[in-house]
């Protein structure tokens, strides 16, 4: 039994026992109910092996909703520790761990899938292609990240959770001071879905790049296109970085090299560089599509063309640039000098001016526009307000010289969570409101949409404008309990019930999704909120090949000239149309990722081995397979279109 | 599958077109990671804790050998992509075997200066210097290993099925990636071995 010893959890408690019997049930329960309603053919056909764009989208959103909901009871798990003064609910173990995996879940498994699956569901739609670059590549990437999150997310009942942080600064996160396997989860997760987010990049920038639709200039893509390349460009110079970061602290971790120890010349400080090196580039690789979320359904409806889109473009290209000029911004207290502190000082209050640049521009949009209060433009405006106090909280923690007060106080917590939360999560929250018809057919209702809008901003703002308070007094992050004297009590309660009123707003999406599945109208037309760009130019839900014919573009909005300005967008006739194969390699090849990487983390090498073998077999495979796809005949297109017109 | 004959067989369709642009990128994160790594050995290379320096361990006899292999693997691999281009199946595929060859070379003796290093006392977990430099020379060794394997798939495929636009593309497509592996080479011999033994 011995040998089994090792995947034991190192301080288990209650709650763990019970999450235990919870995923067990779980899993029994959804193979039993695939079993009963005879769904493995369906589910292997049609999801396991697709390649197609949109569907890999739609389960990149069902990840990353899955993830939200553990992220958030992280949170909520959190608050409620927190709440009173000198709590038990929590020990200092568990709230490590706690604060640690919310870190992780919420941006890479979290903010990350939730992004792709906009990119995946639109991109292609917006420059009117018929998939991306390499499909089969694109479901790789999926199953990548899906798999590199599941490992993450076992290590809690398995082995023990990485608990140093989402950061896990070196020497902090080493064998000596991180006994259990947690840490190595976090180096073989991140790994994992980090090679699926470059696979990714590389496949939509060259999508962007090679396959628009004829017409379509670079200065003629859409703002939410441009920021899907300008993004994907980042993830391509940045991820690298992590890859090499997570190797170097893996080998410390599994064969005692020195990179980063406090021995033989080991340097802990040069993890924390190529950690932010990589980390605040990935700051903007989560805002980035956001904005252009924003700039979408903000045009929208506001009804009016964006304002300043050279100025738009601009802003972002000079964003991805300064993102790599400014990593030492998240450790001034860590002794590199005045000098340095100084310029990288100046490059972050930088960035503020091309963001500054890009709020002008969405208000410009306003002005004067026939806006329509929809749920979509109501995140989007609540964004504007909120993420600019953010924003600006930012600017004071870029003061080297001042950030020695505020550095690793709540008032840092504060901060960042008042930018991502505007800026990411509320546009990932306007793009599913907005995009759900187009990829469900059915709208979701506004009236319950619009509660759980007031109760996730609202409690945004009492969640998190006391920690601005608590901070300033000097309550440092990452604390499990506070004394009563501190006076920190009030603030965090208030905190709390913020984060109550986040739940409810998020258990509201949840029940919109049920109700308007259950009650909404299937007949919404291809274009239910009379839009501006190509994606809503073709049906609800989608066919397989986007478009019967593809489009035509001479502007930048080519779908609302089409319709207020007699532009032709579909000139000539069907032909046949060439359509990728279905593939499970990527599927099996990534489970194969999974149990090699989940026998990394224990060091059983003869696994490693086999496991090794076995994607390089996989890849072989690929090497070998002849595959050219099939065609669509004009008789197929002809009775598709016809029966998604009749619908 | 349109095939356009005004272009190379290896650009001759869309989908290879697509493919080229790919790897270009790939390439472009590839530069990344060597740069991380090169970044770290800068940072590193003065921290030997109490194991060896450079230049108490660098030896110029087999590194020479590695270079001047690697660099004329480079050049028969220009040497093969040609005789693709002008349809000369077999030079091309001679060309590729002497490419793989000596490749295979390359790796024989950098896994003997491995050997070599661990014998003087300079192993992975000695200091933070000997374990970037073994990194970073051992994940270019880790390609050329990879492009090993990938090279003998595609000398395969290509008797087997012939210069297809599809392995036309796989050839030149390999071909960038062996050459990006020789400019990596020739960082790692000027910085990390030359500057070393200075």
């Amino acid at each position: 039994m011995d040998y089994f010893d090792r995947f034991a959890v190192p301080h288990p408690s209650f709650g763990i026992y019970a999450s235990m019997v919870a995923i067990a049930l779980t899993v029994i329960g959804i193979i039993v109910g695939i079993t009963y309603y005879k769904k493995w053919g369906y589910l292997w056909r049609e999801w396991l092996t697709t390649v197609d764009h949109k569907r890999i989208g739609i389960m990149y959103l069902i990840s990353a909703l899955l993830m939200l909901f553990r992220g958030g009871v992280d949170a909520i798990l959190m608050r409620a520790q927190l709440a009173v003064p000198e709590n038990t609910l929590l020990d200092a173990q568990h709230y490590n761990e706690i604060f640690t995996t919310h870190g992780i879940v919420m941006i890479i498994f979290m903010a990350m899938p939730f992004i792709m699956a906009f990119m995946n569901v639109v991109v292609p739609l917006q420059i009117g292609a018929r998939d991306v670059a390499f499909p089969r590549l694109n479901a790789l990437s999926f199953w990548l990240f899906f798999m590199g999150a599941m490992l993450l997310n076992i290590s809690f009942v398995i082995g023990g959770s990485p608990d140093a942080g989402w950061s896990s600064y070196f020497p902090l996160a080493s064998n000596e001071f991180s006994e259990s396997v947690g840490t190595n989860y976090y180096m073989f997760a991140l790994q994992i879905s980090g090679l699926g987010t470059l696979m990714t990049g590389i496949n939509f920038i060259t999508t962007i790049l090679k396959m628009r639709a004829p017409g379509m200039t670079l200065m003629k893509m859409p703002m939410f296109t441009w920021s899907a390349l300008v993004t994907n460009i980042i993830i391509v110079f940045a991820f690298p970085v992590l890859t090499v970061a997570l190797l170097m602290g893996s080998m410390d971790r599994l064969f005692a090299t020195n990179f980063f120890t406090t021995s033989n010349g080991g340097m802990d400080m040069l993890w924390a560089n190529l950690f932010w090196v990589w980390g605040h580039p990935e700051v903007y690789i989560l805002v980035l599509p956001a904005f252009g979320i924003y700039s979408e359904v903000i045009s929208t409806f506001a009804r009016r063309n964006l304002y300043g889109y050279k100025s738009m473009v601009a802003s972002m290209v000079i964003i991805s640039l300064l993102s790599f000029l400014v990593w030492t911004h998240h450790f001034f207290t860590m002794g590199q000098g005045a000098l340095t502190n100084s310029i990288f000082s100046i490059t972050t209050m930088a960035i503020a001016v091309p963001t500054g640049i890009k709020i002008f521009n969405w208000l410009f949009t306003l002005w004067r526009g026939k806006i329509v209060f929809t749920v979509p433009m109501l995140y989007s405006l609540g964004f504007i307000p909120i993420f600019t106090i953010g924003g600006v909280t930012g600017v004071m923690l870029g003061l080297s010289a001042a950030d020695y007060q505020y550095h690793n106080t709540m008032f840092l917590v504060a901060h960042f969570h008042l930018v991502i939360i505007p800026g990411v999560v509320f546009a990932m929250l306007a793009g599913l409101t907005y995009y759900w018809p187009k990829m469900f057919g059915f709208m979701l209702n506004e009236r319950i949409g619009k509660w759980a809008f007031w109760f996730i901003s609202i409690s945004t703002c009492v969640a998190f404008f006391p920690m601005f308070l608590s901070g300033l007094d000097g309550q440092a992050r990452r604390m499990y309990t506070y004394s009563e004297a501190t006076g920190f009590g009030f603030w965090n309660m208030v905190s709390f019930i913020g984060a109550m009123g986040l739940a409810v707003g998020f258990a509201l999406i949840v029940y919109n999704v049920y109700y308007s599945a259950r009650y909404a109208s299937r007949e919404i037309g291809s274009d239910p909120w009379d839009a501006r760009s190509l994606e809503w130019a073709t049906h609800n839900p989608v066919p397989a090949y986007n478009f019967a014919i593809v489009p035509h573009v001479a502007s930048t909005e080519a779908f609302w000239d089409s319709k207020k300005k007699g532009h032709v967008l579909f000139p000539g006739d069907y032909a046949k149309i060439h359509m990728p194969n279905n593939s499970g390699v990527p599927f099996v090849m990534s489970s194969i990722f999974f149990v090699w990487g989940f026998s990394f983390v224990f060091g059983m090498w003869i696994p490693v081995i086999l496991t090794t073998i076995g994607i390089f077999a996989c890849m072989a495979h690929r090497s070998w397979e002849e595959d050219h796809g099939h065609y669509l005949s004009v008789e197929e297109i002809e009775r598709t279109e016809e029966q998604l017109r009749g619908a | 599958m349109k095939i356009d004959h005004t272009v190379p067989l290896e650009y001759s369709t869309e989908e290879n077109r697509i493919k080229i642009v790919g790897f270009w990128i790939f390439l472009g994160a590839e530069i990344m990671l060597f740069a991380t790594l090169f970044a770290s050995y800068f940072t590193l290379v003065e921290r030997t804790g109490s194991g060896p320096a450079g230049s108490d361990i660098f030896d110029i006899t087999p590194v020479l050998i590695e270079t001047i292999v690697l660099l004329t693997s480079s050049f028969t691999i220009g040497l093969g992509i040609h005789a693709m281009r002008i349809g000369k199946l077999m030079a091309m595929l001679s060309f590729f075997a002497v490419t793989l060859a000596l490749g295979a070379g390359f790796l024989g003796v950098e896994i003997y200066e491995f050997l070599h290093y661990i014998h003087v006392g300079a192993g992975l977990q000695t200091s933070a210097f000997t374990a970037i430099l073994l990194t970073t020379l051992g994940t270019h060794g880790a390609h050329v290993t990879f492009g090993l394997f990938w090279g003998i798939m595609i000398v395969w495929q290509i008797k087997k099925r012939g210069l297809t636009p599809e392995n036309a593309n796989k050839s030149f497509i390999f071909s960038l990636y062996w050459h990006f592996l020789d400019v990596v080479w020739i960082f790692i011999f000027s910085f990390i071995y030359l500057k070393g033994m200075m």
